[in-house]
């Protein structure tokens, strides 16, 4: 055997690094924008940070809030329940159960929200009374729509109908991402199909199901400012009221804005815990 | 003769045109080892999630114990279970899988103690005692807090074999248990088999692994285009093969595994 040539031995540890000009040109591009934004933000006097700072925790403000973030939650509630009915009629080997529940996703899902909540808001001229009773039979109790339908009923039936159809689709896709054999298992080891459900198929389907339904529930809380239209007090509704007497419009909207950011953020460090709680025994070792 | 444990009678099974089973009588007696062979598509596996009702039957009947298996007499006539009853006689069998079919969000140890504490309403503490002397047996105690996927497919079957002896079943029903695993891999999962079968367990186990039916086989069984073409203690059917058809599955079978080795 012959040593090799006494040429220098190469080690690629004592690389230098490469020198990327276009990284340098993007972020000093990126740094002029943030300069003009920040100089935009706090140069311009008509932005007027002190009403901002002012109303920012009035209490017909906080009001509001409390009603959009209630409103997003009991709109999400509601939709997850039906939703998840929905999906399992759309599974269902009943033929009549797909369409019942394809027909309801499509129309919910096919009508802008907004059309919505105003019919709703209107449906006692559709129908003055609403009563409980056998189907073309008895009337238990029935009841004045105009007095049923208010803008909180109206906003809440509005948004669920309309959550429960996007949610439908989203747990739909959740429920077929388990694998067949988990099914096979779970029914072998003697699980009930309740069991199967809640222990098996469903902790593995939320992996699929989470981050759609996170976008969505941000969605909805987004969504609730439609609900100003019918004079429902939400977070919209409450900074309008202060800007149509005093016509500090822009700094109002701000202020919105900035509570609508707040609890988006929130939701968005809630939905990556959930995540990572869900994908246990999932991608990294433990 | 007691009555056998597990008795198939005239099981008939359709896939579309397809008869995936036609006509399969087969009993099986306690500690008695079945192993059943043959081409791929010829029924096998069938055979055994019929039996483990993962599939309906189309004709014919299955007995667990004398219990008729998916349906109740009313009257003159059978009707089906409901799900939960179907459930209820699962109980008393196991199966495992081709593709292990661990349950991927639970640590090995609950993958293990999940039936008998959810479906045998055992004490947990005692549940998890005797899983982790089960883990032992197949060697993987010191995985009990992993999860399966950070196991090997040799490791995850071992622990699939454990769970399904956890919940002490009337029979075991393996459905070609080493046919996903890599070849280095099999031995360990044939080994803890073996090891079942010589401690006594009723076993029905679909393979492709000749070596072990001949070895372990109580009874073999041929089966071909949803029919059982050949039946009888390994040593007659590997040595002496009666029917055109198994002489020619075994002669095909000898040449792959000349050609492997």
């Amino acid at each position: 055997m012959t040593t090799p040539t006494a040429a220098p031995a190469d080690d690629v540890a004592t690389a230098r690094r490469r020198v990327r000009p276009w990284r340098w040109a993007a972020g000093i591009v990126l740094a002029v924008v943030v300069a003009q934004i920040a100089w935009f933000l706090i140069g311009n006097s008509r932005f007027q940070w002190d009403v901002v700072g002012g109303y920012l925790f009035d209490s017909s403000v906080l009001a509001g809030l409390g009603t959009t973030v209630l409103l997003a939650v009991v709109a999400m509630a509601i939709g997850s329940l039906v939703g998840g009915l929905l999906a399992a009629a759309q599974l269902s080997d009943f033929a009549p159960l797909r369409w019942a529940a394809t027909a309801y996703i499509g129309v919910f899902r096919g009508i802008p929200p907004l059309v919505q909540l105003i019919f709703w808001f209107n449906l006692a001229y559709l129908l003055p009374r609403l009563s409980i009773g056998i189907p073309f039979g008895p009337v238990f109790a029935s009841w004045d729509a105009n007095v049923v339908i208010t803008p909180l009923t109206a906003a809440i039936i509005g948004l669920s109908l309309v959550e429960s159809a996007y949610l439908a689709e989203i747990i739909r896709a959740g429920l077929l991402s388990v694998d067949s054999g988990q099914r096979d298992a779970a029914r072998a080891m003697g699980l009930t199909p309740g069991q199967t459900f809640v222990r098996v198929v469903l902790p593995q389907a939320m992996r699929t199901i989470l981050p759609p339904a996170g976008s969505q529930f941000i969605s909805v809380l987004k969504g609730t400012a439609l609900v100003s239209v019918i004079a429902m007090a939400d977070l919209l509704h409450s900074v309008q009221v202060i800007y149509n007497r005093t016509y500090q419009i822009v700094p109002m909207l701000i202020v919105a804005c900035l509570w609508y950011l707040a609890v988006v953020t929130v939701l968005t460090i809630g939905q990556r815990r959930l995540e990572r709680h869900f994908s246990r025994g999932h991608g990294g070792r433990a | 003769m007691t009555t056998p444990v597990l008795r198939v009678r005239n099981v008939r099974k359709n896939f579309g045109d397809h008869a995936a089973l036609d006509d399969v009588s087969l009993d099986v007696h306690e500690g008695e080892v079945v192993v059943i062979i043959g081409p791929s598509g010829s029924g096998k596996s069938t055979l055994v999630r019929c039996v483990h009702q993962l599939e309906s039957i189309d004709g014919g009947a299955i007995y667990l114990d004398d219990e008729l298996l998916g349906y109740e007499r009313r009257g003159a006539g059978l009707r089906p279970l409901t799900a939960r009853r179907v459930a209820a006689q699962r109980r008393r069998m196991s199966m495992v899988f081709q593709q292990f079919n661990l349950l991927p969000h639970m640590t090995v140890l609950r993958n293990v103690t999940e039936a008998p504490v959810r479906v045998h309403r055992r004490d947990r503490t005692e549940a998890r005692t005797e899983a982790l002397e089960l883990l032992d047996q197949v060697g993987l105690r010191d995985r009990a807090d992993h999860y399966p996927r950070q196991l090997s497919g040799g490791q995850q079957q071992r622990v699939a074999i454990a769970r399904a002896v956890a919940t002490h079943p009337r029979i075991t029903l393996f459905d070609e248990p080493t046919s996903a695993l890599d070849p280095e891999l099999v031995g360990e999962v044939l080994g803890v088999m073996r090891q079942l079968a010589e401690d006594g367990m009723t076993m029905i186990v679909v393979t492709h692994e000749m070596a072990f039916a001949r070895d372990v086989a109580d009874r073999c069984v041929f089966m071909e285009a949803g029919r059982i073409v050949e039946s009888g203690p390994p040593a007659e059917m590997f040595g002496n093969p009666q029917t055109p058809r198994l002489r020619a599955f075994l002669a095909r079978h000898n040449a792959t595994m000349e050609g492997v080795s």
